[in-house]
């Protein structure tokens, strides 16, 4: 196991101030705070496309983590070449073979010979979601993967999200829907102006938050949490 | 001397034209074949003098084909160091000359399409594990139909330019003589209809590619989104 995963006084730039945490295995962990509040960066921080400006990150040992981005790109290529191509940058042999099944397990394999491209906004996140799932990550990172969705796909990417973390897969997901959190996620990151204000289960964090930002966000937020 | 439109008829002018379109045309793959991942390489690759590469790049799109024809007469005449070789006032110099002279055209068209790209891959492709060459390969194979235009800019201005091909060649008719320098020479002999005939069919095939080009892209564009 790859995890726990260990920041240690973690900063960047002026978005994040130094932050010590740990990311532990089991409880899909959920990212929350408003737009600019550095959700975004703190992922990367983790996954490993940006550098930490001070402070270290340190994984238990090496592994497989993946990422999901709020708007997936796409190759100008079929929807299982694309599952093949990250297949195949990871040395997964018989790559084809596990790429139709991870387009089977989102409900893709009907389109698996189409162009990725043509797909609809929500076919391209569940993609996107079998092209990290085929990659079986013992992390997966989510940065708002349904932000730009309409509640039918978005309802069909959470329970994509659910299954996954069912199969064992470590779930971290960044957003700004309360619903989602409660939905989704088993403990609660709060990020405000860049500072971790707060951690606690998500029960706890709905109905008791500690600090005041995280009770104003909440409230704030509230009609979004009805949808 | 034949009167305008019969000109057409002539087997010399057609015997002009298909050796004008097998130097361009070979220039232009043989230019492609090096500017696009070379291209490709500047967009993704970070290195010391990059920046200062990129302007120099642009700026040698604007090469005199007469000054390309320079270097390469030079380099390619008997006293020069491929000298040797014995190409001069062949086709195969032509080849040369040409594609010294689009070869920046298409590397800084295709740098700019593949940078402008990067910015939409990068982060997926890193998260993917793409890095260096694989992710520019992987960028250039993707925006392939648009890398189109860099490489019609390079044949436009290969099968447009004298000044290069006329040193390098030196118009020996039946040997060397192409499209351009045979209008050149033929407007200074006083044969207009030749001249006008052969500038007529420059300009029709320079379209017929275009239209053929676009078509591909529209077609590739509408399949693959």
């Amino acid at each position: 196991m790859i995890l726990p995963l260990t920041l240690a006084q973690v900063s960047f730039r002026d978005i994040i101030e130094p932050v010590s945490l740990e990311i532990e295995a089991g409880p899909s962990t959920i990212i929350l705070g408003a737009n600019g509040a550095g959700k975004s960066v703190l992922m990367r921080l983790m996954h490993g496309l940006l550098a930490p400006s001070s402070g270290t990150l340190s994984w238990s040992r090496s592994g497989r983590h993946a990422m999901v981005f709020q708007r997936p790109v796409m190759l100008r290529r079929s929807a299982l070449a694309n599952v093949v191509y990250a297949l195949k940058l990871a040395h997964v042999k018989e790559a084809e073979k596990h790429a139709s099944e991870a387009l089977e397990e989102v409900g893709l394999a009907h389109v698996a010979h189409r162009s990725a491209r043509v797909l609809s906004g929500g076919e391209q996140q569940r993609l996107a979601l079998a092209r990290a799932w085929a990659l079986h990550p013992e992390v997966l990172f989510l940065d708002e993967p349904t932000a730009s969705l309409d509640p039918t796909a978005t309802r069909e990417i959470e329970i994509i999200i659910r299954a996954f973390d069912a199969a064992g897969t470590k779930i971290v997901m960044a957003t700004h829907n309360l619903g989602q959190a409660k939905r989704l996620g088993d403990e609660v990151i709060y990020l405000h102006q860049g500072r971790v204000v707060e951690r606690a289960p998500v029960d706890r964090f709905f109905s008791q938050p500690k600090t005041a930002e995280a009770a104003a966000f909440i409230k704030g937020e509230l009609p979004w949490a009805l949808s | 001397m034949q009167d305008f439109p019969y000109v057409l008829a002539e087997a010399r002018l057609w015997q002009i034209v298909v050796l004008s379109l097998e130097v361009s045309l070979s220039a232009v793959a043989l230019a492609a074949l090096v500017g696009l991942p070379l291209g490709a390489a500047i967009a993704v690759g970070r290195f010391p003098g990059r920046q200062a590469l990129i302007v120099v790049l642009n700026a040698l799109m604007g090469l005199p084909p007469v000054v390309v024809g320079l270097f390469v007469y030079l380099m390619l005449s008997r006293a020069g160091p491929l000298g040797a070789l014995g190409v001069l006032f062949t086709p195969e110099a032509m080849v040369i000359a040409q594609t010294i002279l689009i070869l920046p055209i298409i590397a800084a068209l295709s740098r700019q399409a593949v940078e402008d790209a990067w910015r939409e891959y990068e982060e997926q492709l890193r998260s993917l594990g793409a890095h260096g060459s694989r992710a520019a390969l992987t960028v250039l194979w993707d925006i392939r139909f648009s890398l189109v235009t860099a490489v019609l800019a390079g044949l436009g201005r290969a099968s447009a330019e004298v000044g290069a091909v006329m040193i390098v060649g030196g118009n020996i008719d039946g040997v060397t003589r192409v499209m351009t320098t045979a209008i050149a020479l033929e407007t200074s002999k006083g044969d207009l209809p030749l001249a006008l005939g052969l500038g007529l069919v420059l300009m029709v095939i320079v379209l017929a590619l275009n239209a053929a080009a676009h078509l591909v892209k529209e077609a590739a564009q509408r399949r693959y989104g």
